[in-house]
């Protein structure tokens, strides 16, 4: 079962149409089992069930998520693949001690694949779209995998796959989320 | 959350409007009369009747004009914030952009400068589920524009019924269109809504087609009890 995590500034709130449903569609046309949770209503029994985890984009202007950091600290004990897409990235790269950084992208960027890893395995450049009032830094123990000419666009964790992405795959790399669903396949 | 939604007329920002106002609070439409045909990012085919829409609908509505040039444009849309913003309050903006990044983006960017929400309820929407779900909610939607093969002059007035959602799957099936017009295939203004008080009745239009191009221009509409 995939847990798609909504950060939106409200449960049910306008702006789960555009970040959230669009990972349940595509969840759901691949056949997918999903349960989807706000980041408030979180539950121990959901995380345990969970075999891979999805933290769904926001709103610009939504940082709400960002003042309850303290919300996101199962991730230091989640080991099984995670996706961080955008402000997810931002609760992910927190979780393990990185904050944001100065620079504002809005539109279609390139990006660069600056390190061998399965989710980006035969690409070496594409162009990805980003809606995002800052950048995030890296965090230690983290490996860069991608970067925009302004910043870094995906990290991952350097033993887990515990994966963030500065953009939006579901909007033109739809191929990211299924190498990503493929990973979770790959867990014993 | 005090929402204006920019507004065409068309199906996808009354649509748009409407979802917003299931969660949000809807206190006006923003529509940009463009006075070029050739608009970059505005539709321009019967906006002026966005106003019997908004008196329907209850809201105000913001109308503000543009020539039409690209980067002045964008300078029109953001004083219509502004505007939007001191007149009304609002808090952001709602837009029926599906698929279109070039539209979202350009919003996106002007929103945040102001410090505005921005949402886009449609955004990456399933093209049969939305059309089902605009029908099913009781949207009445007639196509006014059409922009490609091989839609011809008679679908100019029709509209968007079962049977004519039945043709549409067929056409986007065959011919590569979007389901939705979101391509810029073909253009619609909206008749009926949940949120109308009251239907509007177009008493008077007339056609100018040609070579699979061509707009149905409304000259006379009115307002009806249901």
């Amino acid at each position: 079962m995939i847990l798609v995590i909504d950060l939106c500034y409200r449960e049910d709130s306008l702006s789960r149409e555009e970040f959230v449903a669009p990972i349940e569609r595509f969840l759901r046309k691949s056949g997918r089992e999903f349960d989807v949770r706000h980041y408030k209503a979180l539950s121990a029994t959901d995380i345990a069930a969970a075999d891979g985890a999805i933290l769904c984009g926001t709103v610009l202007m939504d940082t709400g998520f960002a003042e309850r950091l303290d919300l996101f600290c199962w991730l230091l004990e989640f080991d099984r693949p995670v996706l961080g897409i955008s402000s997810g990235m931002r609760a992910l790269a927190a979780a393990f001690g990185a904050g944001a950084e100065p620079g504002c992208g809005i539109g279609m960027t390139e990006v660069e694949v600056l390190a061998s890893d399965p989710l980006f395995a035969g690409k070496e450049r594409f162009s990805a779209y980003e809606v995002r009032g800052c950048a995030v830094g890296v965090p230690d123990g983290f490996t860069v995998l991608a970067a925009s000419e302004d910043c870094v666009q995906a990290i991952r964790h350097h033993s887990l796959p515990l994966y963030g992405l500065l953009f939006h795959p579901e909007v033109r790399n739809e191929w990211l989320i299924e190498r990503f669903l493929g990973l979770v396949d790959q867990r014993p | 959350m005090r929402l204006g939604v920019l507004f065409s007329g068309g199906k996808d920002s009354a649509f748009a409007c409407w979802k917003a106002m299931q969660k949000e609070e809807v206190v006006c439409l923003i529509t940009i009369v463009s006075r070029n045909p050739e608009s970059y990012m505005f539709h321009t085919p019967n906006i002026r009747f966005a106003a019997l829409q908004a008196r329907s609908a209850g809201l105000p509505l913001l109308e503000m004009e543009t020539e039409g040039e690209e980067e002045t444009e964008l300078l029109d849309l953001r004083h219509a914030l502004l505007s939007a913003r001191e007149r009304f309050g609002i808090d952001g903006v709602v837009t029926g952009a599906i698929l279109s990044v070039y539209q979202a983006t350009r919003l996106q960017r002007i929103c945040y400068e102001l410090g505005l929400w921005c949402f886009n309820p449609l955004w990456l929407a399933d093209q049969e589920g939305y059309m089902e779900e605009l029908l099913d909610a009781g949207f009445r939607v007639v196509i006014t524009g059409v922009f490609a093969s091989p839609f011809d002059e008679s679908w100019l007035g029709r509209e968007i019924d079962r049977r004519t959602l039945d043709e549409l799957r067929m056409i986007a099936r065959k011919d590569r269109i979007t389901l939705t017009g979101e391509g810029g295939e073909f253009e619609t203004f909206v008749i009926d809504a949940p949120f109308f008080s009251r239907r509007i009745v177009i008493e008077e239009g007339s056609r100018v087609y040609r070579n699979h191009n061509g707009v149905l221009r409304i000259e006379r509409a009115r307002l009806v009890g249901r």
